[in-house]
Parts: C-alpha cells; structure tokens; sequence
C-alpha cells in the first residue's frame, strides 16, 4: 500500500470538510496533484506516519583528548499515526522526545530505520525528488514549547503567517494569500484585524494560537506539537486545548503530541508513548496506559505527577537518582539504577518491547520490561481518573 | 504570636508609561510551622510581595505597607542593619531557576560557607562541617566531592538541592520558596517537594510555597492563597479551597484543571489576565467572570467573611452559586 508516484494529498483547502479520515479529497491547486491522494481517501486506515525502528545519533567529540562519543538520541521508536489521532510523547528531559519531533517533521535525518510519511519512505539517501519532499515537509507542521521565542519580532502576524506559503506556493498571489491568513486567524480564534500587528502585542496564549495558525497556513496533515501549552498559564492552557480539540474535529488533523504534563497528556492523548532515555519503555492506548502502567518507570512517572485533589491518597513511588547521561547509558534495561524492581537480568539484557493484548480493549500495548507491574501484585491504581 | 503578619503591602513600580499597582493590598500571615501557599497566574504579584518583604526589589519599586511584621520586628520600618540580620538568617527564600541563581564562578562549597559566615559565629573547620551536614541533609550523595564542585557541574536537580541547603543553613524560621520545581521533571520535582516537605517537617520552619501548580498545591500546601491581579482573592485551607471554592476566579481556575475536566472540551476562562493599560474598575476578575453584574463592573469588592475564605468578591460562592440576594 505504499504510494509510489506523485503528489501528496494537498487536501482541505478553506471550506474544509469536517472528517479527517475521509476528508483527504485530492487536488492542490500548486503541486502536481493528480488523483494520487485517493489511495488514502481510499484506506484510511494507512497512518499517516508509519515509524519502524527509527534511530537517531549524534557524534560529539568530548573535547582535545576526549575521544569521539555517539550520542544515541532515538533508538529503535515504532510507532504509526492516523489521520485524527493523537499520539503523546510523555517522557522526561533528554528522552529524546524533542528529537523525535525533528525527525518526523523532516528537520533531521534518520540514521537507521524506517520512516513512512504519508506512504512515502524518508531515508537519508533521499529516494525521494524534490518536489515531493517539500509537499511533505508542508504536511508536516511543527509548533514549538515557547511563543515568545518562535515568533519574528520584526514580522507582523500576516507577514508571519504568509511566509509558509509565500515559500512553498510561490504561485499564489498575494491577494490570495492574505485571504488565507485572516481566514486562519479567525479559524484559530483571532480577530482579522490582528494581521497588521506584531508579536509583542500578544499575550503567550494569543502568541501560541498564532503559531498553530502558522502551522496551519499549509494545510498539513500532521501537526507535531512540542510541549504547546506548557508556556501558558492555567487560564489560557485550557483555551488553547480546547482550540487544538476543536482544529483536530474539524480538520482531521493528526497531532503528535510532545509533553511532560501527564493530565494535559491524559485529557488529549489516544495514544500515549513513554520514552526513557532515547527508547520507548512502554506504549499503548492512553487509557490502558494511564490506567495500569506496566512499565516500573511509567508507574513512577505518574506517582510523581500531582494531581489537583488534597484528598486523595499519596501513594508516591519514589525515584532515586536522576536521569544518567545519555553519552553513557547504564547496560542492560537503562533504567535498572533507578528502578525499584531491578534484577541482575535487568542489568545484563536489555528488555524487548513486547506487544500484549489489552484484555479490556483489544488494542495493543506494549512495554519494554522484564519484570512488568501488575504481573505479581495486580494492583490496579487510579483507575478513577483514566476516564475522560 | 503570628510568626510573618504582612498588613496591606502594595509595591507600585515606577515605570515609563506611569506607576503599575503589581501588588494590591495584599495580606499574609504565617504561623510558626505552618505550610502557606501562594497559587496564582504570571503577573498575580505573588513572587513580587515576597521580594518586597525580603527587600529584593529594584529602587523603582515603592513598597508601602501598614505592617510587616516578622517574629515581632516590623520590616516596613526597621533599619538597614536589622533587615541585614534577620533576612537570610531567619527569612530564607530559594528561586524558580537554580542555575541562575547560583554564582557559576564559584564553588557550591565556598557560597554554602558565605552564608554561614555571614550569620553565624563559626570556625572555618566548623563552617566547613556544617556545609557537609547541610549536603547530607539535602541529600546529595558525597557532600565532600559536590562541596568543591562548581555549579555546572551540578543538574538541575542537584542544583536546586544545593540552593535549599544554603536557604536552611542558619536554620531560618521561613523559608520561601518561589516556584522551586517548575524548571525541574516530575520525578525531580517529586523528589524536591518532599525534600522541602520533610525539611519543614524536621526543622518545623514555616515553609511559604509559591506555585502556579494547582497539583503541587494539592500535595503539599495546609493553606492557600490565591491572588489575581496583584490582589489577594481568596484564602482557605486547602482541603476547603478544593472543595468548595469561594471566589469565582478559584472555581473557573480549578475547573480548568485537564484532570478534572469531564468533557473533551475544556472549561475556560476567557480573555486575560488585565495588564497596566487596561485594568478594569470595580473588580479586577469583572470582565472574565461568569457570575459578573453592573455592581461588579462599577464597585471594587471587599473582602467577605473568613467563613466565606475572605473572597474578595461581591457575591461569594456557596455550593457553586453566587449568592446575589444575600448583599
């Protein structure tokens, strides 16, 4: 079902159709778009991003003497994304989250693995031409953790907004541009009269939406958002939650969703990935996952989350220790030192990510684990807080 | 005797389009051991009224207050020599940003010792031994090793430890604490909490927690304060302050809590916090509130009852309704 030829699906174009799924219909204006984009009008059920064992290194030198290092930022992350789901990234600083970012949104290569985006294979050859790769880097959007930092000072909003198309769909006229920017300002609960405006005239949560809207200007079919509410204010976190729900209804947009935040993870998340030190541990769907976390470090992960309700009863798993430097991750399952169920197997062999049935739901999850909780005890924790 | 009872603190600052009131008529009392939290959205004033009692605002801020008194002394109106005494002896506070707050030129050891020397009649070897016993008690493992290292040297994590360690070193009796994990992961932020929580329980300091974290709130605070605006809105213990909120703003703030939400669609509080060029008459929440009437938006409130958790609002909330016939 891989897609061989031709344009990606530039679809929904302003009087967007409200389902994702089958709202995919072919034609862009600009790029060569013949009826190719059926095939996912036709199975949308394809993910829109299909990741099979995809790695990401860097080599630093440790200085004069210091001989060269392999950073091992991603290793070995599977995972497939649909059109209208919302896959999270749960993890902790230096999991490799933020790398995973770069390397779905095309910023970096891979340097092992697999990557389909859209039916189209992304390696670092570069199997494929141009013209398709920048249709896929547009259906691939990003918004980044920091408003104020992400947006030009010197541009104003539709400047900003238009510069996405202006370098992607040079064809456009400029009328037809501006158009489409103060539509995308009201789409994203701006006023059209902010056009003329610049950043530092906003507040974060207004910056934010404006940065979904660049994001949009596009009409991607993917939206990685990294840590997007983060920045924000508790009033405005949940204006702009409710914004990417409302955007992701109406569009079909699928979001892979990078956070730390695990209740704004557990209110958006279908599925959830946990990762550790560049791997995934544990994934599944949020619901399974939040409700009986099979991995020691994503039952620690949520036990050190507070939640909003004095009532409720502690029952904290402390971790010991911090995060080891990826330059030199422990052997064996890299988060022996700091679990409190590690064996000596735990310290020699690294644990596969073993796919499990979920007897309740029937989806899959998986956890990398050679002593996974619940196998002894059972002990469901906090099962009242995993339904949304 | 209330150990820090703050009377009517308001601190204007000076700026080039004219004065800005950050904090307003702000009071706060602490009792010896008690665990105060002071919960509110950027720009609330709530890290700016403990700069003020801890004399750390720039000359552009005018301080004016009825009392601040700590442990009988007033601050407002003591000298110079005396704040020197007290503050950093017995009113200790530690910082959002443990990398910037240490000096990276020197070593944790030498800026541990700077505070014992500069409050405390010790011997070298003596201030030495007490920087040791301060790592241990922070919990950081080879306190002699991490004494001679420099702040890069150290996490996030660990930094932050170190600065709790200098905060604790005199054995203050309040220690204020101005978002201390909220540039640290929740497993580090578990870990620091309870390092705080068990210091204050050890010690029996009183610890004032700054946060924005409706959770970390939940886990650690007995009372709370919520401030908007650079005003006080609400006090109550904390179990009653979830329970049943009394001023508005704390309703619409926890119900947008992700955690509690029931829908996929967020409750929210619309527009934003008012900044210096359009702050509302009346009061201050008036054009975000749900339950706001014509005497909201002309008539500033006072403050209700302590039954009613001193909500400063007209109609204060009981079982979620505002009670409009009562006034």
């Amino acid at each position: 079902m891989t897609g061989s030829d031709g344009g990606v699906p530039r679809d929904r174009a302003s009087s967007a159709p409200r389902d994702g799924s089958n709202g995919a219909a072919p034609g862009g204006e600009s790029t060569g778009g013949e009826s190719t984009g059926g095939e996912s009008t036709g199975d949308p059920a394809r993910p829109l991003i299909d990741a099979r064992g995809l790695s990401r290194r860097y080599t630093v030198s440790g200085g004069l003497f210091a001989k060269q290092a392999t950073v091992r930022a991603l290793e070995d992350a599977s995972f497939t994304l649909s059109a209208g789901r919302t896959l999270a990234v749960v993890g902790e600083s230096g999991c490799g989250k933020s790398t995973l970012a770069r390397v779905v949104t095309m910023i970096e290569t891979p340097s092992d693995g697999t990557l389909e985006l859209d039916g189209h294979r992304v390696e670092a050859g570069g199997l494929l031409d141009d013209e398709t790769r920048s249709a896929l880097r547009a259906s691939m959007q990003i918004v980044f953790q920091d408003p104020f930092g992400s947006l030009n000072p010197r541009q104003t909003i539709g400047r900003i907004l238009e510069e996405p198309v202006l370098i992607n769909r040079p064809d456009v006229s400029a009328e037809e541009r501006g158009r489409q920017a103060r539509e995308m300002l009201v789409q994203t609960g701006l006023r059209p009269e902010h056009y003329d405006r610049y950043p530092h005239m906003f507040s974060g949560g207004q910056r934010q939406r404006i940065a979904v809207a660049r994001a949009l200007m596009l009409e991607p079919r993917v939206l990685v958002l990294d840590e997007p509410v983060s920045a924000l204010d508790l009033s405005i976190q949940s204006q702009v939650l409710n914004l990417l729900v409302e955007l992701q209804e109406r569009l079909g947009l699928a979001y892979l969703f990078i956070s730390h935040d695990l209740s704004v993870v557990r209110h958006m998340a279908d599925d959830v990935m946990v990762m550790y030190l560049g791997r995934v541990v544990e994934s599944g769907s949020a619901e399974d996952v939040f409700a009986h976390p099979r991995h020691p470090y994503t039952e620690a992960l949520l036990s050190a989350t507070p939640i909003a309700d004095p009532a409720r009863e502690r029952t904290r798993i402390r971790l010991v220790g911090e995060l080891p430097s990826p330059l030199d991750p422990p052997s064996g399952c890299a988060f022996h030192p700091r679990c409190r169920k590690a064996a000596g197997t735990c310290r020699e062999e690294r644990p596969t990510l073993a796919p499990e049935a979920d007897g309740r739901t029937g989806s899959m999850h998986r956890v990398a684990c050679h002593f996974p909780v619940g196998d002894e005890t059972g002990d469901l924790r906090r099962t009242d807080h995993a339904d949304r | 005797m209330t150990l820090l009872d703050v009377k009517g603190l308001s601190v204007d600052f000076r700026t080039a389009n004219g004065r800005f009131r950050a904090v307003d008529r702000v009071d706060v009392s602490v009792e010896r051991g008690d665990v105060l939290a002071i919960v509110g959205e950027s720009g609330s004033g709530k890290s700016v009224s403990m700069l003020a009692l801890m004399g750390l605002l720039p000359w552009t801020a005018d301080i004016t207050s009825e009392h601040m008194r700590f442990d009988g002394t007033d601050l407002a109106r003591a000298d110079a020599r005396t704040r020197r005494r007290l503050i950093g002896r017995d009113v200790a506070m530690i910082f959002q940003e443990p990398m910037s707050s240490l000096n990276p030129c020197f070593t944790v050891g030498f800026q541990i010792r700077e505070a014992l020397k500069a409050h405390l009649e010790l011997s070298r070897k003596a201030r030495q031994a007490r920087a040791i016993e301060l790592l241990e008690l922070v919990g950081l493992p080879e306190p002699e090793r991490r004494l001679r290292a420099y702040p890069h040297q150290l996490s996030g994590g660990m930094s932050q430890r170190v600065m709790i360690a200098m905060a604790i070193a005199c054995q203050p009796k309040l220690l204020i604490a101005d978002e201390p994990t909220t540039a640290l992961d929740v497993t580090i932020q578990a870990q620091i909490l309870e390092l705080l929580l068990d210091l204050q329980k050890e010690t029996g300091m009183a610890l004032v927690l700054i946060t924005h974290d409706m959770g970390v709130v939940a886990e650690t605070a007995r009372r709370v304060s919520v401030q908007y605006a650079g005003q006080k809105v609400e006090e109550q213990g904390v179990h009653a302050l979830f329970d049943e909120p009394r001023h508005p703003y704390t309703a619409a703030l926890l119900a947008a809590l992700p955690e509690r939400a029931t829908t996929r669609r967020l409750p929210s509080i619309p527009g934003v916090v008012p900044g210096q060029f359009d702050r509302p008459t009346g009061c201050l929440f008036s054009p975000r509130c749900t339950f706001a009437d014509e005497r909201c938006r002309r008539v500033a409130p006072d403050v209700a009852a302590a039954s009613l958790g001193v909500a400063r609002c007209h109609y204060p909330l009981v079982n979620g309704v505002a009670q409009k016939a009562a006034s």
